[in-house]
């Protein structure tokens, strides 16, 4: 424990913590968790993307109140403690987005409230934050929403850009002259299926990078 | 009376659970591997969101809207609860998934045994949420109608995971690319299954 103590505040173990999510470890690809959520927002960039920063707030402290408390929580009980961290700080979430960004939590509707429930949070929460110290806990939380994020973002990406030619609300194919040569926008990808397909897409592709992913069976 | 039809057919197969907003997806996921156990997983949903639908609106009424504790007397005209909503819910989803689990487990213990681990897993089922906040949102006017909002959402959710786990029986005999083996194919498959749910868009009774 001691040697534990001295660890400077990013050091190699911890750096890990942070950046497996993003890739061999990512939350929906690889350990099939919140997808639930991951989803429904990705018609266009910015719900994405603040959808993705909510969820690592959430993640983030949420595992942090936990691994402070971690010693305190009777076990029988942890699932409701748990919940109830969680709930408050989807709770502090929703009410900051609602007084900030009033149009993206309409455009969100029951996403930011369905956090509560996302997988990962729960997750991480019994698989990390039960067992590990404060700050490896936190890091590990704000690892796996940026993993949940990255997803999101790059779902994202491809419907706004195929489903209606603009990134962040900016028409880049329309600037590009693209739509003079009779590319027209697939209104497929804009509809929830889609989302689905590019998600297994992007599994097949990590997977066909990294050999140890594939199942067995 | 048609008003009712019109939401549960509306939610079985326009705004299902599963195809149109992806909810309990981790479940569909990882419960869909044979017919049987998602058979049980879905009975369990229904009945969950059959009870949970109608009482969170029934809380939502009288305990969490403006001007929802009037019946305590004038002071209370202006307490809004609303904030609480998320936590009030999810406690209750809770405690009436215990209260379910309870009573399967007296009266018909051959039901509970089949249902196994997964009738206290539906507490963090997002599906079960879900569909209370959806409730809330689309502001159903009775009990009634929440309560077949509920009764719809169910059975659009146990046909999609029964559905999926029928095909993916049928894949293990299929030559699946490696890399797409298992989680990827799926949900590729869920995708090809949403766009055959959507042709029942714009339907209306």
């Amino acid at each position: 424990m001691s040697n534990q103590e001295k660890e400077p505040i990013l050091s190699a173990k911890n750096l890990k913590l942070l950046t497996e999510p993003l890739g061999r470890n990512n939350p929906i690809t690889v350990q099939v968790l919140g997808i639930c959520s991951a989803l429904a927002v990705t018609v266009k960039l910015k719900p994405a993307l603040v959808m993705a920063l909510s969820v690592m707030i959430v993640t983030g402290f949420s595992n942090l109140i936990i691994a402070s408390l971690r010693k305190f929580i009777p076990d029988r009980i942890r699932i409701i403690v748990q919940l109830v961290v969680i709930a408050t700080m989807v709770i502090l979430v929703d009410q900051f987005l609602k007084a900030y960004v009033f149009d993206v939590s309409k455009q969100l509707s029951v996403f930011v409230g369905l956090i509560i429930t996302n997988c990962i949070i729960m997750g991480r929460l019994e698989a990390f934050a039960m067992a590990n110290k404060p700050w490896p806990s936190f890091l590990d939380g704000i690892g796996n929403g940026a993993g949940y994020g990255l997803i999101l973002v790059i779902v994202a990406f491809f419907r706004e850009l195929l489903g209606s030619g603009t990134i962040f609300g900016y028409p880049v194919l329309e600037r590009l002259g693209i739509y003079g040569t009779g590319y027209e926008n697939n209104g497929m990808t804009i509809l929830p299926p889609m989302a689905l397909i590019i998600v297994g897409l992007i599994i097949w592709v990590q997977r066909s990078r990294d050999k140890s992913l594939v199942e067995k069976k | 009376m048609e008003n009712l039809l019109n939401i549960f057919i509306k939610s079985i197969f326009v705004e299902n659970m599963v195809f149109a907003f992806f909810l309990g997806m981790c479940s569909f996921l990882a419960v869909s591997k044979s017919v049987k156990t998602a058979m049980g997983l879905g009975i369990a949903v229904v009945f969950v969101l059959v009870i949970t639908v109608p009482l969170n609106f029934m809380v939502e009424k009288y305990l969490l809207k403006k001007g929802a504790l009037i019946w305590l007397g004038e002071g209370f005209a202006d307490v809004d609860l609303s904030f609480l909503t998320f936590m009030i819910f999810i406690a209750f989803i809770a405690a009436m998934v215990q209260l379910v689990e309870m009573i399967v487990e007296k009266f018909t213990p051959a039901l509970y045994n089949s249902l196994g681990i997964f009738l206290p897993l539906i507490a963090v089922n997002c599906a079960i949420l879900g569909a209370s906040l959806f409730m809330q949102e689309r502001e159903y006017e009775n009990v009634l109608e929440a309560g077949v909002f509920g009764l719809g959402s169910g059975i659009g959710w146990l046909l999609a995971i029964v559905g999926i786990a029928a095909i993916r029986e049928k894949l293990k005999y299929s030559n699946v690319p490696d890399p797409l083996k298992g989680l990827g194919i799926t949900f590729i498959l869920t995708g090809l299954m949403a766009i055959a749910f959507m042709g029942f868009m714009g339907i209306t009774l």
